[in-house]
């Protein structure tokens, strides 16, 4: 009765087979290049070549489940920042909470006590990573809770992205005084971990990841309902019962753990958080949260296992980084949602 | 047992509204109201006078400056948004963002404080849901997206959204703003059904005066000058209680009518109309009255009769006979109401001539 096109739960079912090939495809494509049986041969631990084993498990399992889940991670929290700003450009990075985040991790790597060294960021152990996630998370609620301050007395979504943009100048700032007194080494960890990457999160590593962005993703779970009322607005959600500041609290809590998780592994992710979360929308032609907390989840991990494919095919070793193809796919998205918000505002108000 | 009955189901007395804090700003004081189950009132007021503010305050919105509002026997600003969700219906006057919601999901908004925290629709729900589409005559556009609705449409979907929450009270907060003149009668009428038929509570806010004295139980009103009165709609038209809230420079509400009409300065002319009771005479007394002239019937002190009409009711609609006052035979004829119209304006305009 209400669908149109193919129903929701038909996409969301093609979006999961998307995103399990290209988890395949990730897994055999490189500068190794392994054939499909391998792959499986290496999985299901039967492995006749010992090299391909141990590439497939030690280095691209981990990568591609990095992928997966900071690729959703992201897309959910854009898609809980987008509803709860009612606006369609809010992201992790357009809102400075990727900055924020950021500031979290330089006070650990950079400020943190004695641990010094090149191998400080993988000689951390599960402790210190978890750490990194919590300081990366407080930074980014931090930063939310600014924005969220300003939300209340600018209604003007465009306000709303200059004030994230210049908190995001702030902990930017913070960051190069961080930089600036910290150690070479400390700086050099630092500076490579803000290229951003899926590729540094060790099989050891991956059950904090996992743990946090599982964490984020339940309590999102559970605000599904109130985020359908809360995008129709303060007011008309509080009519129908919603304590709309808790609610929104404990949306922006879940965004800030699973935008903070994420970027603490993989270093500041660009564009994925905005891009993702509208192009599930326009896929899935969907509003309820129901169906579009899976799909830009599903969706993230789609253009994060894209991206981290793309970034091997040079082939010989050479790898490239991941927020420049990111920006690829993602810079043209957000064009043209800005082009499609234009026209809109001048036809229907 | 006809105590609890007969009780109202929303009062408040002594009710001051307003903003309080530092800045504190009054707009309106000493309100007393009651309405019950089955009553449709509507609230009317000049912009600024507090309605939004008084609508908000009855529904626990806002907290009162002073006095308590009880609203099925609890004091509204007491009780919790849950609670609050499942006792008053509001619609508010906001622009929707509504994306890809269909007007079934907007409805079924409604059904958001009975539903479990997955947000499923029970059957109980769907059949609210259904019947809330249906009582607003939407059943044909119920799987449209809600952005692709005129206002009109729009906010019928709105006001099923407030029918399927199921409360007793139901408040409308400018339902016909933006309206075409169709739109707003249906509105009217669909408030009005559910009052009767659902023995539901509901109340409106309106600039619409004509709508509101035709179609409301009582008459909320609120003069600008922090004033509040309640009354059925006539009483308040003819005791001046209405006048006395909107009158302003050159133009008044004229009881007789229940309608706003210009007042011209200085003296009047007045025709005469020489035709029974009907359409055509109806509509030739608006005529006179448009064109800045009374009809001598109501001849108050000052005015000069100048012109006499007859009518007559042809095969292709009324003609009109006009007699100038004073000058013997002297007369013309009229085929329409335009030719009338102008027949008239250009002898008003010669006897202002001659009388300078």
């Amino acid at each position: 009765m209400k669908a149109r096109g193919p129903a929701p739960g038909a996409l969301l079912a093609t979006l999961a087979c998307a995103a399990a090939l290209l988890f395949v495809a990730d897994l055999a494509l490189g500068s190794v290049r392994i054939p499909l049986v391998g792959v499986a041969d290496a999985l299901l631990g039967r492995a006749t070549d010992s090299a391909w084993a141990s590439i497939v498990l030690i280095f691209r399992l981990p990568k591609a489940l990095t992928a997966l889940s900071a690729g959703a991670a992201l897309a959910v929290s854009g898609l809980i920042l987008q509803t709860v700003f009612r606006n369609p450009l809010a992201g992790p990075d357009s809102l400075g909470i990727g900055a924020g985040a950021s500031v979290g991790v330089a006070i650990v790597v950079l400020a943190a006590g004695s641990a010094g060294g090149s191998a400080f960021l993988s000689g951390l152990g599960l402790a210190g990573y978890a750490l990194l996630s919590i300081a990366a998370s407080a930074g980014a609620f931090l930063v939310l809770l600014v924005i969220l301050l300003f939300a209340r007395r600018v209604e003007n979504g465009v306000t709303l992205l200059i004030v994230g943009l210049l908190v995001g100048y702030l902990a930017g700032s913070l960051v190069s005084l961080l930089v600036y007194f910290g150690s070479p080494q400390k700086v050099q960890v630092y500076l490579g971990w803000t290229y951003g990457s899926f590729s540094a999160v060790t099989a050891r590593q991956l059950p904090v990841l996992f743990a946090a962005i599982g964490l984020g993703l339940a309590m999102t779970a559970r605000t599904s309902k109130s985020l359908n009322a809360l995008l129709m607005g303060d007011r008309f959600a509080e009519s129908l019962g919603v304590r709309v500041a808790g609610a929104r609290t404990r949306a922006l809590l879940a965004a800030a753990l699973l935008a903070g998780a994420a970027t603490a592994f993989c270093g500041p992710i660009a564009f994925l958080g905005i891009a993702a979360p509208q192009a599930a929308r326009r896929i899935l032609r969907a509003s309820d949260h129901a169906i579009l907390i899976p799909g830009a989840a599903l969706l993230g991990s789609v253009f994060a296992l894209a991206a981290d494919i793309a970034s091997q095919l040079p082939g010989g070793g050479t790898v490239l980084p991941v927020n420049p193809l990111l920006a690829l796919i993602g810079a043209p998205i957000i064009l043209s949602i800005f082009l499609r918000g234009s026209r809109q505002e001048g036809s229907a108000r | 047992m006809k105590d609890a009955a007969d009780a109202p189901l929303l009062s408040a007395k002594g009710l001051a509204i307003g903003w309080g804090g530092r800045l504190e700003r009054r707009l309106s004081s000493g309100i007393d109201l009651e309405l019950r189950g089955g009553d449709f009132a509507a609230l009317v007021g000049p912009n600024g006078s507090g309605k939004s503010t008084l609508l908000r305050t009855l529904v626990g919105f806002q907290a009162p400056l002073s006095g308590e509002v009880s609203l099925c026997g609890k004091y509204v600003y007491r009780l919790t948004v849950e609670e609050r969700s499942k006792r008053a219906a509001c619609v508010f006057t906001d622009r929707y963002d509504s994306g890809y919601f269909t007007v079934f999901d907007i409805v079924a908004f409604g059904r958001y404080p009975y539903t479990d925290a997955r947000n499923r629709l029970e059957a109980r729900d769907l059949e609210a849901v259904t019947s809330a589409i249906a009582a607003v005559g939407l059943a044909a556009l119920a799987s449209r997206r809600f952005s692709e609705l005129s206002d009109g449409e729009r906010q019928k979907a709105l006001i099923a959204r407030a029918i399927a929450q199921d409360c007793p009270l139901l408040v409308l907060d400018e339902p016909t703003a933006f309206l075409d003149a169709p739109a707003r009668v249906e509105v009217f009428h669909v408030a009005r059904d559910l009052a009767r038929s659902s023995g539901k509570a509901v109340v409106l806010s309106t600039h619409d005066i004509d709508h509101a004295l035709r179609y409301a139980d009582s008459l909320w009103l609120m003069d600008g000058l922090h004033r509040f009165s309640s009354g059925a709609p006539e009483d308040l038209a003819t005791s001046g209680a209405i006048g006395r809230a909107f009158d302003g420079e050159g133009f008044r509400f004229d009881p007789r009518t229940g309608a706003f009409r210009s007042v011209e300065a200085g003296r009047s002319f007045a025709v005469e109309l020489d035709a029974p009771a009907g359409v055509s005479r109806a509509w030739a007394e608006r005529l006179v009255e448009r064109l800045g002239l009374v009809v001598a019937r109501h001849l108050h002190e000052g005015s000069e009769a100048i012109a006499r009409v007859s009518i007559e009711e042809g095969e292709a609609g009324p003609l009109f006979s006009l007699r100038e006052a004073g000058s013997g035979s002297r007369g013309s004829e009229a085929a329409s109401y335009g030719e009338l119209a102008r027949l008239l304006a250009d002898l008003a305009e010669a006897r202002e001539r001659t009388s300078k």
